[in-house]
């Protein structure tokens, strides 16, 4: 009877230290949008997130209000007129991670990553490809899409529409530490 | 056996807790993000750095020069042979930069009465999510006017120069709404009378109420405390506006009785009076420069 039991907790511990968790909070998402009026750019490094390699799971949050811009009166009419952050705080993401790949090995992954984007109230099926790096006690991830503002709900006005890209150009880069 | 069963069922809630960790690791970043979470300030308050002609709690980024023309025609009542006042314009020119985020500096200058003036913004206090519910700024306004009189050889640089110190006090209460109360105090080099008092002193209240993201109705209220300016008949200044806002400027367009754009003018030399139809129809346009890198 104990041998069973001992076996049952060896089981669940043996589960629990499989599930890697990787996590990191600061992160960084960058935007930026290039047009002949204007060049529009803003820096997120308190991004959190975690990625756990076994069940191949990925999540995201950021404060809006964390984007920095070059320029003050942007940041403001970002969060006061665009993104709304006083009502919508956070963007957010949580997905899976689609390889036939081991995670848990070291190496660049190319991986496919797919989920749910919600950004200013709506949420969105988003899917990107990315890389995941696998180092000694250590996660990098890396990605690079675009996003259209009006997916989300997000107008401009005719008045500045010359000056805001169509598509935002937005990059991510994680570092991952082994959750505690 | 009842051990075997509770291990089993154990290890069958842990091991379902992994499979469910999809969600739960967002639910996971959200509370770690909330927890560390520090109370941010409240940014735009009021869109422009003044109501219609009181300062607002608002001033100019670090490194950034907000350029301004602010533009009152003649009176309402002058009737159709002025076009209602649109023959005649008084204005001021304004250049402000912020050298830190809090602290801007300023100079301008009006063509009513020729004066040129010189100011100060500070943010003593500001606004804070969860936290102080209101900003604080104080702006110190100096101003020298240089209209020529030739019947007063006395008007020295001394009797030409005033200062205004203004506590402003605003609150953004909803994400439209935004109230400002500000006592000021104005010292003059020289008054008309001996009646009159150098140190007048006065109340102002105004506040914006957003009506779209970017336009919102402005009013202002300048409260002259009695008996302080006694030799020519003075009214207090009501102002009524819309703010609209594109990009890095904004249109301000006001109804006012005062004439004078800057403290002392429209706080203690409002002439015009709303009941008789003195009302100068005007507009406010500011444009903000960047140099940061």
């Amino acid at each position: 009877m104990k041998r069973l039991m001992l076996l049952v907790c060896c089981f669940v511990l043996s589960a629990s230290a499989f599930s890697q968790t990787y996590l990191t909070r600061n992160g960084y998402i960058g935007f930026f949008s290039k047009t002949p009026l204007e060049d529009i750019q803003a820096e997120n490094k308190q991004v959190y997130a975690v990625i756990d390699l076994s069940a191949k799971n990925i999540a995201f949050t950021a404060l809006l209000k964390g984007f920095l811009f070059k320029k003050e009166l942007m940041q403001e009419h970002f969060n006061e007129n665009y993104v709304e952050s006083d009502k919508y705080p956070k963007t957010t993401f949580t997905g899976t991670i689609k390889t036939t790949e081991d995670l848990t090995k070291a190496g660049v992954h190319k991986v496919e990553i797919s989920g749910t984007l919600t950004l200013h109230n709506v949420s969105k099926p988003f899917t990107t490809s990315a890389t995941i790096e696998t180092q000694a006690g250590k996660i990098i991830g890396k990605s690079h899409f675009t996003l259209t503002p009006q997916d989300y709900n997000i107008q401009i006005p005719s008045l500045v529409k010359d000056k805001i890209a169509k598509v935002i150009d937005v990059d991510i880069l994680i570092e991952c530490t082994p959750k505690k | 056996m009842q051990k075997v069963i509770l291990s089993l069922f154990i290890a069958f809630v842990l091991h379902n807790s992994l499979l469910a960790q999809d969600s739960s690791l967002l639910k996971m970043l959200n509370d770690s993000l909330e927890a560390n979470k520090k109370p941010d300030i409240v940014t735009g308050t009021f869109k422009a750095t003044q109501i219609i002609n009181l300062p607002t709690v608002e001033s100019p980024a670090k490194r950034s020069l907000q350029f301004i023309i602010m533009h009152r025609f003649g009176k309402l009542n002058e009737g159709g042979y002025e076009l209602f006042g649109l023959d005649n314009a008084t204005i001021r020119f304004g250049l402000d930069y912020g050298i830190t985020d809090r602290l801007a500096i300023g100079i301008g200058r009006s063509s009513l009465d020729k004066v040129y003036d010189g100011s100060l913004k500070y943010k003593l206090i500001q606004q804070k999510e969860g936290g102080l519910p209101f900003s604080v700024s104080l702006y110190e306004l100096i101003t020298y006017f240089t209209q020529r009189y030739s019947d007063k050889p006395y008007l020295t640089d001394k009797y030409r120069t005033s200062y205004t110190s203004q506590f402003l006090i605003a609150s953004k209460i909803t994400r439209c709404l935004s109230l400002e109360l500000s006592p000021s105090w104005t010292h003059y080099n020289m008054v008309g009378t001996p009646d009159d008092k150098n140190d007048v002193f006065a109340v102002s209240a105004g506040g914006r109420m957003k009506i779209t993201k970017r336009m919102s109705i402005n009013a202002e209220y300048n409260y002259l405390l009695p008996n302080q300016v006694v030799s020519t008949n003075v009214y207090n200044s009501l102002s009524l506006g819309l703010d609209i806002e594109t990009g890095g400027h904004v249109f301000q367009l006001v109804f006012s009785n005062s004439q004078g754009m800057i403290g002392p003018w429209y706080l203690s030399k409002t002439t015009g009076r709303w009941g008789s139809g003195d009302i100068y129809f005007g507009f406010n346009i500011s444009r903000s420069f960047n140099w940061k890198k």
